[in-house]
Formats: structure tokens, C-alpha cells, sequence
């Protein structure tokens, strides 16, 4: 490739936001998108319905906000486990602070503060005392978890106030509030993680921490605001979901991590960390939402989604570790 | 005048082991300094009392002629040193803009925020760029560049903290000799702005030409000070030899 500087033509800055190599979204996944949208358009008379296409972005607006999150963890090179963990405790922290007589909103803020919290425990783990972040946030699944059962008693809390399950049942001009609390935190980091010092250098501490830190990146304090960061959104996601389920349960949420981080690494966020985008992490999210409710509306068993899941995070894993063998080649 | 930087009588010792044994070493301003030494001699422990990476076990560290202490790479480079490590410390990921700015990013105010003003860093470090006389792109990523091109970044970027003093770690080793000539001629420019350089080398051939002085450490002291342009390459070259491995090699 020639040096030379060219003016800048719609068509190759297209070219370059699709190219995987300068962080852009991977092409075969926006074919994938197209491709399987137009099967089961043709296949499923059901498919193009308004209230069907509501429903997928219902189902995944709620691993859609945790991937938010997670996507900027994976990009600086980190990894959070304890997401759906947080999301029970801080579904359950709420619930119980409204059964207390707290208003709403204090009790909200509290269990997005107790997010913050374990984001920060996360962090500290992991930037201070140097633990890999795959046993840091196991750890934490594991405790969280646990405390939102002991503390519960292991019974899970009804919730009846009309405000918290507008969040999960209302609608904004048609638009489920779900719908809309995703899109719009995809809309603010998406804007944000190109435009922002927070964004930037969760890119150089992913690409090299090493590189960052010698550059005068004060790289453990920026780690725990990534940690930070995920740990608030996955609380802003429980609090969705028991709007949703009607109920706050210790056991809620258990396991999404598989959908969050195959969310995150479909849409081609590097495992490594240093590259990725939330557009990928969001046309990712699509593609599985759409997987999903093909295999029902085609009648598939619910089994067979656990084994496709699996199936697309192992073929998104392989495909970001043949894609950074082509890179390292160079 | 007093040199920039002066090191006198530096040792340093790790546990029983003595890497470094009452050195003296001087960096003028503007000069370019060679240091050779085998692996081993002391050359990298040097380097990293000077970068603020260790502290002298005794003796101290002049700058300009007042003494100093580095507590840390922070320290060294608020001083004005600053260096350029063999593996070059790039994000791979990141574009040339964004690493020569990394850790000093331009910002401008949008409303309540400061956002991160790329326009103007992609502009200067274009400027910066082309004022070294260098040919890189500053929106191409560091990763797809080669080992003479991401050299340059590095140059590019340590020039940003506007140094003093520049030591430079192995820079020629991974470099085919073309991109040996272009680095020694950012060098010559780097002189030519009044920076000072300590180039760290094992293979004296590569450096020769652009030191004003070369510095000869063996088994943690400086055995030699030699000036390059007094005598005729080949006897500087021998010299060197016999300085660095310690054996008598009869000068032709």
C-alpha cells in the first residue's frame, strides 16, 4: 500500500469503518445480519411484524446494556464474569430498600452505587493486586451471588410499583422504555469511546498497558473506572429486568454472561483487548436475537438456542484468533 | 559550562552483585554519545539510573551541574530526559496520532465536556512529522506499520515531551540498513535542535558515524572514552574491539 495521503472519499471511509483490522465492524457480520433477516422475512410470515421485532429488541435490550459495559471491559483488556451476579444483587438491593419504605429513586441509586461498588472491587483486585480478571470476577460471581441468596433468604420479592415496571412493560411514542434505555447507552459510550480521553485509553491500556502506563496513563486508575463503568451498567440492567420479570430474584440473570460475552466478541472486540466497537457489539446482539427467535419461530426445541449459542461464541472466538494470526503474520 | 547531565562516581549493586562500579559519564548538550558495551557490562543498568528506573547504591547524577535525583520515569522526563525502550512502547492498536499524543491527548470543550480534539492532533503530528523530514501516515495504525516506520513513531513521540536528553535502546537492532541511514540522520537532526542523545548499542558499526563520543563500559565501569572523528574509522573500530572484550587486538 502506497503512503501517499489521498483525499478522503465516502467510499473508502466506508471501506475503513468496515475493515476489521482499524477497529471497524466486521462485513461478514452485517452480511450475516442481512442474510438472516431476509430468510426468515421469506420463511416466517410472523417475522416482519411490528410486535415481533419489538420483541427481539426486548430480548436482548437487557444483555444489550450489560454488553455495553462489557465491551469497553474486553476492549482495555479486562474481563467481568460477575455482570449477571451484579445484576441480581442489585435487582434484590433495590426491592428490598422499596419494601423499607425508600423512595424510589434513592433506591435505584443505591443499587447503581452497589455496581459502582463491586466495579470498584473488581478493579482494585485486578489493578492493584495483579489477580488475572477471569479469577478476580469468577471470585466475585461467586460471592455476589451468593450474598444476594443470604441475604434474600433465597426468596425472591414481588414488586408492585407502577414506576419500576414501566421500565420493563411501558412504552415511549410505541417504543418499549426498554428499547430505549439501550439505545440510548449504545448512542452515549458508542459517541463517547472515540471522542473521549475514557475511550482512548481504554483502547492503549488494552493494546498495551505497558505502552500507556510509560506514557504517563495513570492505567490502574483508568481500569477501575472501566470495572466501575460495567458493574453500574449491569446494576441499570437488573433493575430492567426485574421491571420485566415483576420480580427481584437472587437467582435472576443467571448465566448471562455466556450471552453478554458472545455478544461482545461476535461483534468483533479482539479477546486480547485493544480493538472493538459497540456498533459490532450491537449488530452481534442482533444477529443472536434474530438466531433466537428464528429457532422458535421454526419451532426448534429451546434447548437447541443453548447449543447455537455456544456454537456462535466458539465460531466468533475462532475467527478473532485466525483474524489476529493474519495480523501478527504481517 | 557545566555538561547536561553528569553521573560521578555511580555504583550500583544488586544484592552481592556489583553492576555498576564508580562510573563517571558526560553528556554535553547537543551531543550524540555512543555507549557499547557485550550483554551484560552494565550498559541497561546505566540506562536505567539515568531514566529513573533505578536509583544509584552511591554517587550521584548532575543536571547542569546542580545534583539531581529520579525517584522515577516521571521524574527523569519532568527533567527532560527521555527514552525510547527496544520494544519501542507502542499500542499496536492505536493509530500514529494517538500514540505520539498518548498521555498528553489535545482536548477541546464541547459544552459541559472536553472531548478529544483529533483534527488538531492528526494536523501537528502530520507537522511534526514532516518537519523531521519522516514519511508517515498519522492515520495509520502502528500495528500495520513496519519495524523502521514504528521507530520513527517512537522518535516521533518522545520528541513530543520535548527532551533534553534522548537515550535510545538498541534503535538500530531490528532495522535492515536502510532504515539505519534514516535513523541516524534523525539522529544528526535531533542534534541539530540542540537534543542530546545516548545511543546504547552492541554493534558500534551501526553508531559510529553520528557520535561525537563513544563510551566503552566492561564489567560495570567505563574503560574507555573515545572520539570517532580524531582518528580513521578502522582504528576507532579496533579500539573499541579491544576495549569492549578486554583482549589486546594489534591495530593494523
Amino acid at each position: 500500500m502506497s503512503a501517499t495521503t489521498r483525499p478522503v472519499s465516502t467510499v473508502s471511509r466506508l471501506r475503513s469503518a468496515l475493515r476489521p483490522a482499524e477497529g471497524g465492524v466486521n462485513p461478514g457480520l452485517v452480511a450475516a445480519l442481512l442474510i438472516l433477516f431476509v430468510l426468515l422475512a421469506v420463511t416466517s410470515p410472523y417475522f416482519l411484524s411490528s410486535t415481533n421485532l419489538l420483541n427481539i429488541g426486548k430480548a436482548v435490550a437487557i444483555t444489550g446494556i450489560v454488553a455495553v459495559g462489557e465491551t469497553i471491559v474486553i476492549i482495555a483488556g479486562g474481563f467481568d464474569l460477575s455482570v449477571g451476579s451484579t445484576m441480581a444483587a442489585a435487582g434484590m438491593t433495590a426491592a428490598f430498600l422499596l419494601g423499607f419504605g425508600v423512595p424510589l429513586p434513592v433506591a435505584f441509586a443505591a443499587s447503581i452505587l452497589l455496581g459502582i461498588l463491586i466495579g470498584l472491587v473488581n478493579g482494585a483486585i485486578i489493578s492493584y493486586a495483579r489477580i488475572n480478571p477471569l479469577i478476580t470476577t469468577l471470585a466475585t460471581l461467586a460471592i455476589v451471588r451468593g450474598l444476594a441468596y443470604v441475604v434474600s433468604g433465597g426468596r425472591e420479592i414481588v414488586i408492585s410499583d407502577p414506576a419500576w415496571l414501566s421500565l420493563g412493560t411501558g412504552a415511549i411514542l410505541g417504543i418499549p422504555v426498554m428499547i430505549v434505555i439501550v439505545a440510548v447507552t449504545f448512542l452515549v459510550f458508542g459517541w463517547a469511546m472515540p471522542r473521549t480521553i475514557f475511550g482512548r485509553y481504554a483502547y492503549a491500556i488494552g493494546s498495551s498497558a505497558r505502552a500507556a502506563r510509560l506514557s504517563g496513563v495513570a492505567v490502574d486508575r483508568w481500569r477501575l473506572a472501566f470495572y466501575v463503568t460495567c458493574g453500574g451498567l449491569a446494576s441499570l440492567a437488573g433493575l430492567v429486568l426485574v421491571a420485566r420479570t415483576g420480580n427481584a430474584q437472587p437467582s435472576a440473570a443467571l448465566g448471562v454472561e455466556l450471552d453478554v460475552i458472545t455478544a461482545v466478541i461476535l461483534g468483533g472486540t479482539s479477546l486480547t483487548g485493544g480493538r472493538g466497537r459497540l456498533a459490532g457489539t450491537l449488530i452481534a446482539l442482533l444477529v443472536i436475537g434474530i438466531v433466537n427467535n428464528g429457532l422458535t419461530l421454526l419451532g426448534v426445541p429451546s434447548y437447541w438456542q443453548q447449543v447455537v449459542k455456544g456454537g456462535i461464541l466458539l465460531a466468533a472466538v475462532l475467527y478473532d484468533e485466525l483474524h489476529r494470526g493474519r495480523r501478527d503474520e504481517r | 559550562m557545566a555538561p547536561l547531565l553528569e553521573l560521578r562516581g555511580v555504583t550500583k549493586t544488586f544484592g552481592s552483585v556489583t553492576a555498576l562500579r564508580d562510573v563517571d559519564l558526560e553528556i554535553g548538550a547537543a551531543e550524540a554519545v555512543g555507549l557499547i558495551g557485550d550483554n551484560g557490562a552494565g550498559k541497561s543498568t546505566l540506562v536505567k539510573i539515568l531514566s529513573g528506573v533505578y536509583a544509584p547504591t552511591a554517587g550521584a547524577l548532575h543536571l547542569d551541574g546542580s545534583p539531581v535525583s529520579f525517584g522515577s520515569p516521571a521524574d527523569a522526563r519532568r527533567a527532560g530526559v527521555e527514552m525510547i525502550y527496544q520494544d519501542l512502547a507502542l499500542c499496536d492498536d492505536l493509530d500514529v496520532a494517538a500514540n505520539i499524543f498518548l498521555g498528553r491527548e489535545l482536548r477541546r470543550r464541547l459544552g459541559p465536556i472536553r472531548i478529544l480534539d483529533r483534527e488538531r492532533m492528526a494536523a501537528e503530528a502530520a507537522r511534526m512529522i514532516s518537519e523531521l523530514g519522516l514519511s508517515l501516515v498519522p492515520g495509520r495504525l502502528v500495528g500495520t506499520m513496519s519495524g523502521g516506520e514504528r521507530q520513527m513513531v517512537a522518535v516521533a513521540r518522545a520528541l513530543q515531551f520535548q527532551p533534553r536528553l534522548l537515550l535510545m535502546d538498541e534503535p538500530t537492532a531490528a532495522l535492515s540498513a536502510e532504515k539505519i541511514r534514516v535513523l541516524l540522520g534523525l539522529v544528526e537532526e535531533l542534534k541539530r535542535r540542540g537534543v542530546s542523545i545516548l545511543l546504547i548499542s552492541h554493534r558500534f558499526t551501526d553508531i559510529l558515524h553520528v557520535c561525537d563520543r563513544i563510551v566503552v563500559v566492561r564489567q560495570g565501569t567505563v574503560v574507555g572514552s573515545l572520539q570517532p572523528h580524531a582518528q580513521p574509522a578502522e582504528q576507532t573500530m579496533a579500539r573499541m574491539t579491544e576495549l569492549m572484550t578486554g583482549d589486546r587486538v594489534s591495530a593494523a
